[in-house]
């Protein structure tokens, strides 16, 4: 069998050390998310200035005062297994970039891109589902779980001083959402009409405007991601006074961590345009092959959806509530 | 077509080959490698757990903390370490493409990512074993269902931290996996391959992949938000934060419930093509076959909460999912009816892997009916976490997915290493193993009849009798096992040639076309079915 030439169309390939790496560097960034988060050893050791204490303790103080003035190391591991990871995916995203200009995908091999692409976003839909399932859970249901009562979640909020009843007349501190969040949902809408605009051109073999449309898509979507950032710092800074943070209460951990993750998303989704702008400038991408591209716009489009979602109810059906 | 790599017919070096492989078979190899380690230290935990209870009283354990860290981590690293890496990872990558007469997998790379998630995964598990748990011990001791608040803040250790960094490196490994089958079976069958063609063993395959696909995600919400209720005072399931510990038995079991699916379905298809094979007859209602496992994927996503039926739910709630539990032995009944029909009026031949097989049928027909006893709500509350329940999901699980995983080794063994074992050892392997599990997990059916609960590590002396019974079982089960690491040593010391097809007529899907074992890349030539 294997003395004769190859046949077939798909996409056999060489060894390649990338995948190994992607799991050592899986390994250095799972010890570091423990401890930066958790901690391996108690803030205050008794040896508090021990290698082991600095690399392994809880990290998380970096965001605020350490009050026991204890030098705590625990991001080092985290920042060094994001930063492996980067590498990885530089190196594996090169390999995938050649193999697609040297011609190895293949008619036949361009469809499982895409089928695999659409199972990988199906995925990323099943994660928001869990993230919507909690929060619509908690948004229908609160009164009526066991044990949930309003004095609740008023007194668990220690630092409600000076915040009592909010326009919407519940007792839930929430963001305004025709601010800051409506303006993001422009721009997000904005560029999803700059990622087809640039689709189009690239269709039509006008790379100069795809390339425009597309480092204005990416732009747009680092900008969303500013403009969280700087609604989150609001939130932060305001936490003490309107007693709105991630450990606030359960509208504030589901708040936080669902249009966190999206916002990663976006992240992740601008990165992957930027990725395809330089392929654009390096001279790939053509008319009639740019599946790397659909991918990123496919990914673009499914990263909007779900701030559509979570504009609609999380911040403003619930701020009518 | 320029394939720039047609000229790579020849096997790389050993680093390359094993550590940077893009190889579905070399791959599937490490899976099986990998999956019998970890049931070997999964299994060394239960052992020690059969021997504690040998007798009532402390026997090997001084704290009970670390009894149940053991039950814990036995259940977590047989699930996501043993049985998911075998029949999956092992099984559908070395006999998926060989199958579907396809080259590869779809992303060869893809896929040694998905092996090498698991041993981080692997990693993360074992360090958790070894750091604090809570005050009373090291490790996590809260059952692999992980409920909440045990898991947040009645572990305040970080060793729990670790379960869910490992659990999340093995949910991506499980999901990357599940892309790249899903890929292959669609676009990469071989010509004239229709769906409707396809072996079941792919479509078991394929049902599985969609299930992990599907479920996989929310687990990992799940398992992030736990994170960050445990470090960030994030308040989703604390009620002092308006949050419900309850809502994440109910993410849990949205995963949990498909899982058990995602352990037996690869299972049904192999047993179908042994039994096949070994009655030299088609498969019996090949499409109802092929559909039953559709449906069972289906139904699947809508049954979770029978596994929470005693955490105050509404009659109404209960009422409905234990009638749609129950609708799942409807294709579960054709799969078992189908598989008799096959060997009636067959030639039948007792073959290792036909003993196997049988054993698996009559097996998980067992837990097949005590868990139409468990659907009921009314029943389940009286028998909720007792050893009944053990007994239930071990006759599905360690009896039905591991005796489809010995069924797929001896049937394949030697398409997959060249060489034939020796059937008198593989039998003992057989007869011990079968005689040991079902002395261990039948007498645990009256245990829980007669109320003895799960997870404890001492129990009063009037349940000693069948607890002896079981932990002999345990002993009878470890004979077993050493004869399985013996009749494969042998085989490999004694090299035995096997031929192309070694099972003669009967096995006619398209791996018994290749030599044994198969080039390192097969189907130059894709194959055309008639």
């Amino acid at each position: 069998m294997s003395d004769h030439a190859v046949e077939h169309d798909y996409h056999l390939l060489p060894p390649s050390p990338w995948p190994f790496l992607s799991g050592v560097a899986a390994t250095i960034w799972g010890v570091g998310m423990v401890a930066f988060f958790a901690g391996l050893y108690p803030r205050n050791a008794e040896n508090p200035n021990g290698l082991m204490e600095f690399l392994f303790s809880r990290g998380m103080d970096m965001f605020g005062a350490d009050s026991s003035g204890v030098s705590n190391g625990g991001w080092i591991f985290l920042f060094l297994g994001c930063v492996f990871a980067t590498i990885v995916m530089i190196g594996w995203w090169r390999d995938v970039a050649k193999e697609g200009n040297t011609g190895d995908h293949t008619p036949v091999v361009r469809i499982g891109l895409r089928y695999g692409m659409i199972m990988f976003i199906m995925q990323e839909v099943m994660f928001f589902v869990g993230w919507f399932w909690m929060f619509f859970e908690f948004m229908l249901f609160r009164k009526e779980r066991a044990g949930w009562n309003t004095d609740v979640l008023e007194s668990a909020s220690a630092y409600q001083d000076g915040y009592g009843v909010n326009a919407a007349g519940n007792h839930f501190s929430t963001i305004d959402p025709w601010g800051l969040p409506l303006i993001n949902t422009l721009v997000l809408l904005l560029s999803g009409t700059t990622v087809t605009w640039a689709h189009h051109a690239l269709i039509k073999g006008d790379r100069k405007s795809a390339g425009t449309g597309i480092l204005l898509t990416f732009l747009l979507g680092f900008f969303f991601v500013f403009l969280q950032g700087l609604e989150y710092k609001e939130a932060f800074v305001e936490r003490m006074t309107h007693g709105f943070w991630l450990d606030s209460n359960i509208y504030g951990s589901t708040f936080f961590l669902a249009t966190g993750f999206h916002g990663l998303h976006v992240f992740i989704g601008a990165i992957f345009l930027f990725a395809i702008w330089l392929r654009l400038k390096n001279g790939s991408m053509t008319p009639k092959q740019h599946f790397g591209f659909e991918a990123a716009a496919w990914y673009w489009h499914f990263v909007d959806v779900v701030w559509l979602f979570l504009f609609t109810f999380v911040y403003v059906v619930f701020a009518l509530n | 077509m320029s394939n720039s790599y047609d000229h790579d017919d020849g096997k790389p070096g050993f680093f390359a080959r094993w550590f940077f492989s893009t190889n579905h078979k070399d791959i599937g190899t490490l899976y099986l490698i990998f999956g019998i380690l970890s049931g070997l230290i999964g299994g060394f935990l239960s052992f020690q757990m059969r021997m504690e209870l040998m007798e009532p009283g402390f026997q090997i354990f001084d704290n009970p903390h670390t009894f149940n860290m053991y039950v814990s981590m036995h259940g977590l690293l047989m699930i996501f370490f043993l049985v998911m890496p075998s029949l999956i990872g092992g099984f559908g990558n070395w006999f998926l493409p060989l199958m579907i007469g396809a080259p590869d997998m779809a992303f060869p790379r893809m896929n040694n990512l998905s092996f090498w998630l698991l041993p981080t995964a692997l990693i993360c598990l074992l360090i958790s074993m070894f750091i604090p748990g809570n005050p009373s011990g090291d490790g996590f001791a809260g059952s692999w269902v992980m409920y909440p608040p045990l898991s947040t803040s009645g572990h305040s250790g970080p060793a729990f931290d670790f379960v869910i960094i490992g659990l999340l490196a093995a949910g991506f490994s499980s999901i990357f996996g599940a892309i790249n089958f899903i890929t292959t079976i669609f676009n990469m069958r071989a010509p004239g391959m229709t769906m409707h063609k396809m072996p079941l063993f792919a479509w078991g395959i394929l049902v599985t992949a969609f299930l992990l696909l599907l479920s996989l995600p929310v687990l990992a919400a799940a398992l992030f938000m736990l994170f960050f209720d445990r470090n960030a005072g994030t308040g989703f399931f604390d009620a002092a934060k308006g949050g419900d510990p309850e809502m994440f038995q109910h993410l849990f079991w949205f995963f949990g419930h498909p899982e058990v699916y995602i352990m037996i379905l690869p299972a049904f298809g192999i047993v179908s093509h042994i039994i096949s094979t070994f009655s030299r007859k088609p498969i019996f209602g090949y499409l109802g076959m092929a559909y039953a496992m559709v449906s069972i994927g289906v139904v699947g996503f809508v049954v979770w909460a029978h596994h929470m039926y005693t955490v105050g739910m509404d009659v109404d709630m209960k009422a409905y999912f234990l009638a749609a539990t129950l609708i799942i032995a409807v294709p579960t009944g054709i799969k078992i009816f189908s598989w008799l029909a096959t060997m009636w009026g067959g030639s039948i031949r007792f073959a290792i892997p036909m003993q196997w097989a049988l054993a698996f049928i009559f097996l998980f027909v067992v837990g097949g009916v005590t868990g139409v006893a468990l659907a009921n709500a009314g029943y389940d509350a009286a028998v909720h976490d007792t050893y009944f329940v053990v007994a239930h999901f071990h006759y599905v699980l360690s009896l039905g997915a591991v005796f489809g995983i010995f069924a797929g080794f001896t049937y394949w063994f030697g398409k997959m290493s060249g060489y034939l074992y020796n059937k008198y050892l593989a039998a003992a392997h057989f007869w011990f193993f079968f005689i040991g599990v079902n002395l261990v997990f039948f007498p645990q059916h009256f245990l829980g009849m007669q109320g003895m609960p799960r997870r404890y590590v001492d129990y009063p002396a009037e349940f000693e009798f069948y607890n002896k019974m079981s932990s002999y079982g345990a002993i009878v089960t470890l004979i077993g096992v050493l004869f399985f690491l013996i009749w494969v040593a042998e085989a490999f010391i004694v090299k035995r040639k096997a031929g192309d097809n070694y099972w003669g007529e009967g096995a006619n899907t398209l791996e018994w076309t290749l030599p044994s074992p198969p080039p390192f890349h097969q189907f130059n030539t894709l194959p055309r079915i008639k």
